[in-house]
């Protein structure tokens, strides 16, 4: 028991700092422009295929740098050539766009890599075990997404705290045209943080890829649970995003490793329940089957209960 | 040093500015007066790029309509809007920084300045600015834009909903600010400060300038100031 909750716990957390580098990035994009990045997890998606493949050309270490790099660079290129002309026609057009963008990308990935998932394997350096607890041992790699995770994270916070330029960036989120007026090139600042959140949501691409499938669909895997993390966490809100991250990904972590069912509770408590008790079939779902729901049964209860997540400002 | 001509400004389909003219010279405090929806607000908004410009704005000698708001500032225009824009989660210190420009070398006014303006300020200068008062916030506000060093600052409706005492340190402050060779735009719809200060003033009445003399000449013009002002 105390060894499946331990596993649990370190895997949740290892989720759940992957699912906040993914939606820290489209909370910038999102309290910046006021829009919803649809291709926020096509990038992702897109991160995990180029570092399986610039891997392949010069190895796991490299591609962990380049592909962030990359997808930060297709983050700059989308805002600039594209967002930046449709943001003048309003935040339908926006949401279109970057829909429509998510279907591209994933079409450009299926002619380029496929149909089928590519292999993109734990790469040979960091896949041993790191320690052994209670008979169990916790992969390298694993650990190694921990530490990238928190890094990441950290400089994020001190780049945005302690810079001149994380100055400008929340300076531009609360009055952008008053910044501009002092000075500040805002669109600039604009096209900067969607390049780092895309480079974000390419680093989280990179170290969830080998922990989820690399296919075509990997987007549609992640998307709608980023969605309901920003919606739970509170639009536009960081720290929001954050526990939002935590709360989702050590739940369903452990809704997974938990193999009890309804009958199993109420047999506890002392009912008696057989093949023949109505709804049977009902009570006898184990938790662990039913586990990629609890997200979207948070977001339920959450909209019903509390609209505007833990820490956002404004209702969804 | 400002010279607009012939300046029109849409909002949609509405025909926001009408064909404004006016100048403001090198060193001179110029206000800009009328009713709400005279279009007055509209006119530094389309000077500073923040709306489309239709007509010439010249800056120093050069055509500055169509360039970016960013790229106005850093030619040395300075604005501080009606509602203040106080970068509220930020600091009082942090704001007054954001005020330096990219690649800004000194300039007229420096942090210690604006505390000896304004003790106020230092005082409060880790308090996040979203939690000054409102006579707080428009002294930071129009710090924060002398921090970028403007030739000209035009300020929108800087006495608004401030207290009696108050809307003389606003006044005293535009007066150390020209004392500086910072020429003034002021935006105004009463007449509170603006004929004590002023060396000239304009009147805007529907999108057009209506009025333009002397803050003497306004005062003797009892007519204007019944048509266009008085409520």
């Amino acid at each position: 028991m105390l060894e499946l909750a331990t596993f649990s716990l370190l895997n949740g957390i290892v989720y759940g700092l992957l699912l906040f580098m993914l939606t820290s990035g489209l909370t910038l994009i999102f309290s910046m422009m006021g829009v919803l990045n649809f291709a926020h997890a096509s990038v992702f998606m897109l991160g995990a295929y180029l570092s399986y493949q610039v891997g392949l050309w010069v190895g796991f270490w490299p591609a962990l740098v380049i592909a962030p790099l990359l997808c930060g660079l297709v983050g700059a290129g989308i805002e600039r050539y594209g967002l930046r002309y449709v943001h003048k026609s309003g935040h339908v057009a926006e949401i279109l766009f970057t829909f429509g963008l998510s279907y591209l990308i994933e079409e450009l990935v299926t002619m380029i890599w496929g149909r089928n998932a590519v292999a993109n394997n734990v790469p040979a350096a960091v896949d041993f075990p790191l320690f052994t607890l209670f008979g169990s041992t916790f992969p390298a790699y694993k650990g190694l997404m921990m530490v990238i995770s928190v890094s990441m994270l950290v400089f994020l916070w001190l780049a945005l705290k302690r810079t001149r330029m994380g100055l400008v960036i929340q300076a531009a989120l609360s009055h952008p045209s008053m910044a501009s007026a002092l000075g500040h090139d805002v669109p600039g600042v604009f096209m900067l943080v969607f390049a780092i959140g895309s480079g974000l949501a390419g680093l989280a691409g990179v170290i969830g890829g080998f922990m989820l499938l690399t296919q075509p669909t990997l987007a549609h895997a992640v998307g709608p649970i980023v969605f309901v993390i920003v919606v739970v966490g509170g639009l536009g809100s960081l720290a929001g995003a954050f526990i939002a991250s935590m709360l989702i990904g050590i739940l369903q972590t452990f809704a997974v490793a938990i193999d009890y069912s309804l009958v199993d509770l109420l047999r506890a408590l002392g009912f008696v329940i057989t093949r023949s008790t109505p709804s049977y079939e009902f009570l006898s779902i184990k938790v662990a089957t039913v586990a990629p729901t609890v997200p979207y049964l948070l977001l339920v209860l959450f909209l019903i209960v509390r609209p505007r997540g833990f820490l956002g400002k404004r209702d969804v | 040093m400002l010279e607009v001509r012939d300046l029109h400004a849409y909002y949609g389909k509405s025909h926001i500015l009408q064909g404004v003219s006016f100048r403001v010279g090198a060193g001179e405090i110029v206000s800009l007066i009328g009713r709400n929806g005279a279009g007055r607000s509209t006119t530094v908004k389309t000077i500073m790029g923040e709306v489309a410009p239709v007509g010439a704005i010249e800056f120093k000698g050069e055509r500055i309509d169509g360039l970016a708001p960013h790229l106005i500032a850093r030619r040395g225009l300075g604005y501080v809007p009606e509602n203040r824009d106080i970068f509220p989660t930020l600091t009082v210190r942090e704001n007054l920084a954001l005020g330096v420009k990219p690649g800004q070398q000194g300039g007229r006014w420096s942090l210690e300045d604006m505390f000896t303006l304004f003790p106020n300020l230092r005082d409060r200068a880790d308090t996040p600015g979203g939690v000054l008062s409102g006579g707080e916030q428009q002294m930071l506000s129009i710090c924060r834009t002398l921090m970028g060093d403007p030739e000209l600052i035009m300020i929108d409706e800087p006495t608004e909903g401030l207290a009696p005492q108050v809307i003389a340190r606003v006044s005293d402050l535009l007066e150390t600010i020209a004392a500086r060779g910072v020429a003034i735009l002021l935006i105004e719809q009463k007449l509170t400060i603006a004929l004590e200060i002023s060396h000239r003033v304009y009147v805007m009445g529907h999108g057009r300038i209506v009025f333009d003399g002397t803050a003497q000449q306004l005062r003797d013009n009892a007519a204007v100031r019944r048509e266009w002002l008085e409520v």
